[in-house]
């Protein structure tokens, strides 16, 4: 075997595959959500974004990555840093901070249920403690802040453990004597880790922050647990065309939207983060 | 019988020429040292050898056999790397016998062959070990005794010694020469250090720059270095020079003084190591810089006609900087390069 | 720093430590006992804070009309991506370790865009061609798709792992009488082994919580999520929890087998 061909060979079948899974399909919705009435047009668009549910799943999804990716990148930071000072039961916590990681969303909706519904343990807690006389239906239309509070809560209990373990293997990178020299110097912890840690970590929080903004605007398994209709997202909008609605090309456009506004915040975030070149570990 | 010839090989990476044209002849069992600064080209001639890159042009024989296009495999070589290479998912037993069980030798061939190595290698009470419990040093004895039980007819080692400290290092060049002398095989090894060359070597190729600049005996490399390069990377502390300007009939100007060399009349670069001058009455006027004591001898590096200078004198001699010191070169040391060419004048 | 200070800064981090392990735990903990208790008691108000040991949400739930089968299904589906994601992604990842060869970025750069992609949304063309070519509503064609979810993060992460693997012990191999097959069976494949079950793991839980292209590819045929997701409306309580617990169950479990690997997996895959 020429080892100049090798290469090739092994990738081919990767390759091929994405060429005909993820290359080929997206190109078919790219189509579908051109096409409209028997000729090219932007009409699906104009549908999809004219539809009055557009500006307010628009503006939900937004609201949620707003209020919930800032905190979990708070959270993930801090949880890392405490993990790198931990020196015994560091793998039994890590494991437990990790959990989540593993849970879909689906079933952190479920989970959030058990706690937000009308007979949940919020209600029997507040009841117990005399707070509430009877049981409260958080989830319903007159509590949106509830169901927006529940959703968001959901959302940072389940995926916060992706950026942690980013996070941390990215830390894990950074080698000990710049903190040991920055020490020397006279920083503070606090400036360690603004002066040291964030800056050494850019390349770890770009990818965290691409991975979860981009996965924070296709929610829609936790919102359906949740909310249901009562706070539609734009995931949730495309599913409907798609199934409820029968409308094909109004549905690749909404996909295409989404994608539209992913790409964009990856390449904010690319470029706020972006490491100047040779100043890597 | 396993002759290595290297003839005309070259290697580029891209638009870099790693190798140019390279030719070299090392005789049956004979210890060649490939010895020069990290980048030289040494490890990717020492790799192309081994198989485990591929030349650009040219042919590599072993035995009378064109091997250059066979898999490492097939070229009847064993190698030692840097970082060893010790495989750790197999017991040390079990890397010393990888080889032997690829061959589909029978089981006790396998032991008798393993064992026997180790006793060599003085490690057989380390058969059922793990490379994780080892020491760098042990390691080292593990990769050594892994190729060796091959009984090849070619070993190549990559700078096998430069992971371990100055001591342990010292004490396994003297045994690892000593072992393959007794192995009958033709070995070529890479270092980076003067001292391990000089002190292994049979012959030594000196690298620089992707090309062999000299290939000779250890002590014709130090006496009479090919070229200016050698003459300034050989020795610790290098050669010194100084530019001589001819005055006639194999008279030279050197910083003032005269002296005896080649009869020539364009200008050359006289060159003396530190070690070849004495203290006189008449000589080069050295001023002192810096005086350090080293125990076994004094090293002065002084300052002539505005050149650097290093002298290394009798250390029960009195240098203080400052001092100027007249220094007489021992003639039949000195040594002439051609500035433009750089190649020695005889 | 004084003594004082220093121990109360000690107690206020311990205290965040167990705060945030409490954070992830207690809802884990109160689906745990909406599970083990019984129907009756799951929806009734207000709820004990202590599991009574019920299986009665369990044995409804296994008793529900199509729940075993979406099971049985979420299991396949999981079980063919992870073989298919390995076997497709650790050959580009040993490539992208070992090779330097031209179009190298170009291939990183195809599978770090489908990475970040929002890929469930191609399950929509995907439905029509599936149609097509008979693959629609099979356990098979919604396994290709969790495969194309799953192979940017298989080859990244074999990539990391066959990276740790010095290449001189495969070099080493090579002058010992390997070919480039046998020494990748002898030395690297012992090596890399745990690594990579790590790794076929996360492509196991990626398909085992897919919810969107299942439900949009799968209308017989549905594996757990899609057929939770669709009688979400209409289901009662005690079938989510339950539904819901079984969800969680292997994610539990594989996290903490691959616990040792996520980091290094994510490690030299960042860059």
């Amino acid at each position: 075997m020429n080892a100049r061909y090798l290469p090739y060979l092994l990738i081919l079948p990767v390759t091929l595959f994405l060429c005909l899974f993820f290359l080929y399909p997206f190109i078919l919705v790219a189509q579908q959500a051109f096409y409209a009435d028997g000729g090219w047009s932007l009409k699906n668009f104009q549908d999809v974004t004219s539809h009055w549910k557009f500006p307010i799943s628009f503006r939900n999804t937004m609201l949620l990555a707003a209020a919930v990716v800032p905190v979990q990148l708070a959270l993930a930071l801090l949880m890392a840093t405490m993990v790198t000072r931990m020196q015994k039961g560091r793998d039994l916590i890590l494991y437990v901070w990790t959990i989540p990681l593993g849970i879909s969303d689906l079933a952190a909706g479920i989970i959030w249920l058990a706690i937000f519904e009308q007979s949940g343990f919020l209600n029997s807690m507040m009841s117990g403690l005399g707070v509430v006389d009877r049981p409260v239906n958080f989830l319903s239309y007159q509590h949106p802040g509830i169901v927006f509070l529940a959703i968001a809560l959901a959302e940072i209990w389940r995926a916060t453990a992706i950026m942690l373990v980013i996070l941390v293997a990215g830390i894990g990178l950074i080698p000990k004597e710049y903190y040991e020299a920055a020490e020397v110097f006279g920083a503070s912890p606090w400036k360690r880790f603004t002066r040291i840690t964030l800056p050494l970590l850019r390349p770890s929080l770009q990818t965290a922050l691409v991975l979860r903004v981009i996965l924070a605007f296709e929610i829609f398994a936790v919102v359906a647990a949740l909310g249901g209709t009562l706070f539609p997202v734009l995931m949730g909008e495309t599913y409907a065309y798609q199934f409820d609605l029968l409308n094909g090309g109004a549905a690749a456009a909404m996909a295409l939207i989404i994608l539209a506004i992913s790409i964009a915040f990856t390449l904010i975030i690319m470029r706020a983060l972006r490491v100047p070149k040779g100043a890597t570990i | 019988m396993a002759v290595i010839e290297i003839k005309n090989v070259a290697k580029r990476f891209g638009s870099y020429q790693a190798l140019h044209d390279i030719n070299l002849t090392i005789d049956d069992q004979e210890f060649m040292v490939l010895l020069g600064a990290s980048g030289c080209g040494k490890s990717t001639l020492l790799r192309i050898i081994a198989g485990l890159e591929t030349q650009t042009t040219g042919e590599v024989w072993i035995g009378g056999r064109r091997i250059d296009h066979l898999p490492p495999k097939d070229r009847g070589i064993a190698m030692v790397f840097q970082n060893y290479a010790v495989f750790p998912h197999l017991t040390v037993f079990e890397n010393i016998g990888f080889g032997l069980r690829m061959q589909k030798l029978p089981n006790d061939e396998v032991k008798r062959r393993v064992e026997r190595t180790a006793e060599l290698m003085h490690i057989e009470q380390l058969l059922s070990r793990y490379s994780g419990e080892l020491s760098g040093g042990q390691r080292q004895r593990v990769a050594v005794a892994r190729a060796l039980a091959m009984e090849p007819d070619v070993i190549l080692m990559d700078e096998p010694l430069s992971n371990l400290d100055a001591l342990l290092r010292m004490e396994m060049r003297a045994e690892l020469k000593g072992v393959l002398a007794e192995s009958n095989t033709t070995a070529i090894y890479v270092t980076h250090d003067q001292v391990e060359a000089m002190s292994m070597a049979d012959r030594i190729s000196v690298m620089h720059e992707g090309r062999i600049v000299q290939a000779a005996s250890p002590i014709e490399v130090y006496r009479d270095p090919a070229e200016r390069f050698v003459a300034g990377f050989i020795g610790n502390p290098p050669m010194n020079f100084l530019p001589a300007e001819p005055t006639g009939a194999g008279q030279w100007r050197v910083a003032g003084q005269t002296l005896k060399g080649p009869d020539l009349n364009r200008p050359l670069e006289f060159a003396i190591r530190p070690e070849d001058m004495t203290l006189s009455d008449a000589g080069l006027k050295a001023k002192a810089k810096v005086v350090e004591p080293l125990g076994a001898h004094l090293l002065v590096t002084a300052e002539v006609d505005g050149t650097l200078f290093r002298a290394v004198l009798d250390s029960d001699l009195k240098v203080s900087p400052g001092d100027v010191l007249t220094l007489a070169p021992t003639p039949d040391r000195i040594r002439w390069f051609d500035p433009k060419s750089h190649h020695a004048v005889q | 720093m004084n003594a004082e200070t220093r121990s109360s800064g000690r107690f206020l981090y311990t205290a965040s430590v167990v705060l945030l392990c409490a954070w992830v735990i207690v809802p884990l903990y109160l689906l745990l006992i909406n599970t083990l208790s019984s129907p009756e008691t799951v929806n009734s108000f207000p709820k004990p804070f202590w599991p009574e040991f019920d299986l009665g949400s369990l044995s409804f739930f296994a008793g529900f009309e199509g729940m075993l089968t979406a099971l049985k299904n979420s299991i396949l589906v999981a079980a063919m991506t992870m073989v298919m994601s390995i076997a497709i992604g650790a050959p580009a990842g040993y490539a992208l370790s070992r090779f330097d060869f031209p179009g190298k970025g170009l291939f990183r750069l195809l599978i770090l865009l489908t990475r970040a992609f929002p890929l469930p949304l191609l399950a929509l063309p995907l439905a029509v061609m599936f149609i097509r070519t008979g693959l629609d509503d099979t356990v098979f064609g919604l396994a290709l798709v969790h495969t194309t979810l799953a192979i940017p993060f298989s080859v990244l992460i074999t990539f990391s792992l066959f990276s740790g693997i010095p290449i001189e012990l495969e070099e080493a191999a090579w002058t010992l009488g390997c070919t480039r097959l046998t020494a990748f069976t002898k030395v690297v494949l012992p090596l890399i082994l745990p690594g990579i079950t790590a790794s076929a793991i996360f492509a196991f839980v990626i398909s085992w919580n897919e919810v969107f292209a299942a439900a949009v590819l799968t209308i017989e045929n549905r594996t757990l999520t899609a057929f939770l997701l669709q009688n979400l409306d209409t289901s009662p309580l005690h079938l989510k929890f339950a539904g819901g617990f079984i969800l969680v169950v292997p994610a539990l479990i594989f996290i903490f087998a691959v616990r040792k690997y996520l980091f290094a997996m994510w490690g030299i895959a960042n860059r």
